[in-house]
């Protein structure tokens, strides 16, 4: 089976001939390629072929064009502070009051150099004829895009405090973040993880969920061209996992801080669920505790299919040993393989 | 149920209800009988301390600890105004986010600290040299340290070097999400303590004053 045609089975709730893992890798292709990360973000063929390398080396069952999460807020115009030691974060919020929001405009994605690079990225990955490994694109929440437009802080404020900007600001970051994705599969992308952590309830109560977040992923998602699969960064999705279940991206993106079993059974069918190996802890695993998780994680939710073995927050740190990782790729492939073995 | 656990519950209600108003009258009608202090240490730490044990339990999210602590600053600078008695035999402690650029765990536990009635240095953002200098500037005795990415967490054990060999008795205690998926991290980066929310930094406060 090629690594498509094992997420396809998956995804109809089969058994594949063994369980899919999508390695969530970014910064380990700057090792790959002997750059610094900020080296090697600056082009997007550096990441390709980072990409191809870490797919060769690990048997990944993707590519991941995902750069780093301020990428979006960089082609707003934002500026982006690199680390020699992790993801860049984004600097000064864009948005200094809301009262800007007003005469806020979404950069265009067409020649937009920023954005360019992963478009890049990924036309160089489907250009490598490879059509049995899925290219995952990535586009941040209109929603949960605010929290690196203006802070944490204040865009609680304007969710709680001034609907009617807050409103006028998702129109804006819809537009764009469909703009965005449509670019990413036009490019070549096979399907978009959508990232919406601010929609967890970790970190929304599911009542404002209701209000806001889940709205503006229905009206996104609906006009994405693509398949699509939801992330939650971390985040905790069991009580909103029905509403999840309803928006038609039939991938989720869970929590190590949840029980996989539970999900599984609370997802019903419904979703293929995509996680949940911790990640901070990842960094410290002796392989047999990382091939311990993976047996659990595979225990916990591989029966039937439905599940692809994952990172819990859709980017795997960069201090996470390369035998780690393929300690977590080798337990995939052996003990992961259909019909499942008990432990 | 008794008459004061009636009242938190009631408080805690209009906390998550984002009642600012209804709060305060709460906390009104138990005046002059109840004291300020009593207040404070009888109704608004323990709705602050049940809703940080509900964001750690999941069943409250986030945005309802920000907001709710937000309400209970604002009543508590009335309640405990800077010159209360009970501000005078406080430790000298400082709150900061550390080589890391996102804020909100910080504003939430300082808004916490301060709606216990404790008053503490914003130290904002700083990187581990400049975060050591203040600590002996300043002659700190806790440094809460908050962050959210892992790199930034691992710099506390920068801060832990610096400050041994400067063989200064502060204490430090440390969250963020980081600390809340790896529950051994701020040993090993040499922390005195974490605490998983606002609530939990409050009581070890009082268990450093206890101890003190």
């Amino acid at each position: 089976m090629t690594s498509l045609e094992r997420i396809l089975t998956t995804l109809r709730h089969e058994e594949p001939d063994r369980v899919p893992v999508f390695l969530l890798l970014t910064m380990h292709g700057a090792k790959e390629l002997g750059m610094s990360i900020e080296e090697y973000f600056s082009l997007g063929e550096h990441v390709a072929e980072g990409q191809r390398r870490l797919q060769r080396k690990y048997g990944n069952d993707c590519y991941y064009a995902f750069f780093y999460a301020p990428i979006e807020i960089e082609a707003w115009g934002g500026s982006v502070i690199y680390r020699e030691d992790g993801p860049p974060n984004s600097g000064a919020p864009l948005i200094k009051s809301p009262e800007k929001i007003q005469q806020l405009k979404a950069p265009a994605v067409e020649g937009n150099p920023v954005l360019g690079k992963v478009l890049e990225c990924i036309k160089r990955l489907k250009a490598t004829g490879d059509e049995g490994v899925p290219i995952i694109g990535v586009a941040m929440s209109p929603f949960s895009l605010p929290v690196m437009q203006m802070g944490f802080e204040p865009y609680l404020l304007l969710m709680h405090e001034q609907p009617e900007i807050f409103e006028r600001l998702m129109e804006i970051n819809t537009a764009f973040t469909i703009a965005w994705a449509n670019a990413q599969l036009e490019a070549g992308a096979t399907a978009i993880t959508y990232f919406d952590p601010v929609s967890s309830p970790t970190i929304i109560p599911r009542d404002l969920f209701l209000q806001t977040g889940l709205k503006v992923a229905q009206n996104t998602l609906s006009k994405i061209k693509g398949p699509t699969a939801v992330h939650l960064a971390s985040g905790n999705a069991l009580g909103i996992i029905d509403d999840m279940a309803g928006l038609g991206a039939p991938i989720l993106g869970v929590s190590a801080m949840e029980n996989l079993t539970e999900l599984k059974a609370r997802s019903d069918g419904r979703l293929t669920l995509l996680g949940n190996l911790n990640g901070i802890e990842m960094c410290r695993w002796t392989q047999e505790e990382a091939a311990h998780a993976v047996r659990v994680a595979i225990d916990s939710a591989a029966a039937g299919g439905g599940f692809i073995l994952s990172d819990n927050h859709g980017e795997i740190p960069f201090q996470v040993p390369d035998e780690t990782i393929m300690t977590i790729a080798e337990t995939a492939r052996s003990y992961g393989k259909y019909p499942l073995q008990t432990s | 149920m008794t008459a004061m656990k009636q009242t938190v519950d009631e408080f805690k209600e209009a906390l998550l209800n984002l009642d600012r108003i209804g709060a305060s009258a709460i906390l009104d009608r138990l005046q002059p009988e109840i004291s300020n202090l009593d207040l404070v240490s009888q109704i608004v730490v323990p709705a602050l301390e049940q809703i940080g044990d509900g964001w750690e339990h999941g069943s409250l999210a986030l945005s309802e600890i920000y907001m709710s602590g937000r309400i209970c600053e604002q009543i508590i600078d009335q309640l405990l105004p800077p010159n209360s008695e009970f501000r005078k035999h406080q430790p000298r402690m400082g709150i900061v986010v550390l080589d890391d650029f996102h804020f909100l765990g910080k504003r939430i536990v300082h808004s916490q600290i301060r709606s216990a009635g404790f008053e503490l240095q914003d130290y904002g953002r700083k990187t581990a040299d400049q975060l050591v200098a203040a600590i002996q500037a300043d002659d700190l005795e806790i440094v809460f340290i908050s962050t959210l990415m892992y790199p930034s967490a691992l710099q506390v054990k920068e801060v832990r070097n610096k400050i041994d060999r400067m063989t200064h008795p502060v204490k430090i205690v440390v969250g963020g999400a980081p600390f809340n998926l790896d529950e051994q991290l701020w040993q090993a980066v040499g922390a005195d303590a974490m605490c998983g929310n606002g609530s939990e930094a409050v009581k070890y406060i009082h268990r450093f004053m206890e101890r003190k």
